[in-house]
C-alpha cells in the first residue's frame, strides 16, 4: 500500500493518522508541504525515525527542492521524482492519499 | 499500466492541481494509459476556459486542454460539483436557463457514476487534493 501525505506535520495531524494506520511493509509519500516531516532536527524527526522501523518513508525531491530545504533531509528517506512517484504507485497494490 | 486520476482541488489554490499534472505527464512519458481524470468538489474550477492568469504564469487550465489532446485523455467534471460552482458546458447552461457556458475545451460535464467506472476499469486510482 501507498500512503500520500501533503500536509505538513506541523498544521495538521494527518500525517500522524496516516502513520497509526500504516501497516508493516507499506510505503509513505510526503508530497507537496508533507516535505517538511523529512527534515532532520525536526520536532517530528523522532516520530519519522520510529516509523522507518516498520514503512518506508519517502519525499518528493522537486517538492523539497521547491522549499529550499533538500539539503536538510534526515538519512534514511527515500527520494524520488514525480518518474519515481509514478514507479510506486505502480509497485503497490492500491494508493490511498490522506487529505 | 491504466491508471485513474481524481483532482479535488481547484487551480492556484495550494499544489494539487499541479501535482496531479505533473504526476500524469511523468505518467504518460513512461508510457502508462491515463484512463480518466475526474475532477470533484473545488477540482471542478479546472475546468473554466474563463481564467486569465498573468502571461508569465502557467495556466493550468490551457494545460489540461492541451494534455487532453494530444494523449487523447477523457477530462470529466462532476455535474453536481460543477452546478454549485457555476461551471456549465451548453447543454448544462440551457437546462438550468443560464445565459452563458464556460467549459474549456477537452472538458466534459459528467456523473460520479464516471469516478466508479474509472476506479474500476483502472488498475490504479491515485488521488489529489486538499
Amino acid at each position: 500500500m501507498l500512503h500520500t501525505v501533503n500536509k505538513s506535520p506541523f498544521g495538521s495531524n494527518s500525517l500522524e493518522t496516516c502513520l497509526k494506520m500504516a501497516t508493516s511493509g507499506s510505503t509513505v509519500l510526503l508530497i507537496e508541504d508533507g516535505v517538511y516531516a523529512a527534515l532532520k532536527d525536526s520536532s517530528v524527526a523522532e516520530t519519522i525515525a520510529q516509523a522507518m522501523g516498520t514503512v518506508t518513508i519517502a519525499a518528493l525531491a522537486p517538492d523539497l527542492a521547491a522549499r529550499g530545504v533538500a539539503d536538510k533531509v534526515m538519512d534514511g528517506i527515500k527520494l524520488v521524482d514525480y518518474s519515481g512517484f509514478v514507479d510506486l504507485v505502480c509497485e503497490t497494490d492500491k494508493t490511498t492519499a490522506w487529505l | 499500466m491504466k491508471l485513474a486520476i481524481q483532482v479535488n482541488e481547484g487551480p492556484y489554490t495550494h499544489q494539487a492541481a499541479d501535482t496531479a499534472y505533473k504526476f500524469v505527464e511523468a505518467a504518460l512519458e513512461k508510457g502508462h494509459e491515463i484512463y480518466r481524470i475526474f475532477f470533484y468538489h473545488d477540482g471542478v474550477n479546472n475546468g473554466t476556459r474563463l481564467t486569465t492568469p498573468p502571461q508569465d504564469d502557467r495556466n493550468i487550465v490551457a494545460r489540461w486542454s492541451a494534455l487532453a489532446e494530444k494523449h487523447n485523455i477523457d477530462l470529466v467534471i462532476c455535474v453536481a460539483a460543477a452546478q454549485r460552482r457555476g461551471i456549465a458546458d451548453a447543454d448544462e447552461a440551457k437546462r438550468n436557463s443560464k445565459d452563458a457556458d464556460n467549459i474549456a475545451p477537452g472538458f466534459r460535464i459528467s456523473g460520479l457514476g464516471q469516478l466508479i467506472e474509472a476506479g474500476i476499469q483502472s488498475d490504479r486510482l491515485v488521488v489529489f487534493g486538499d
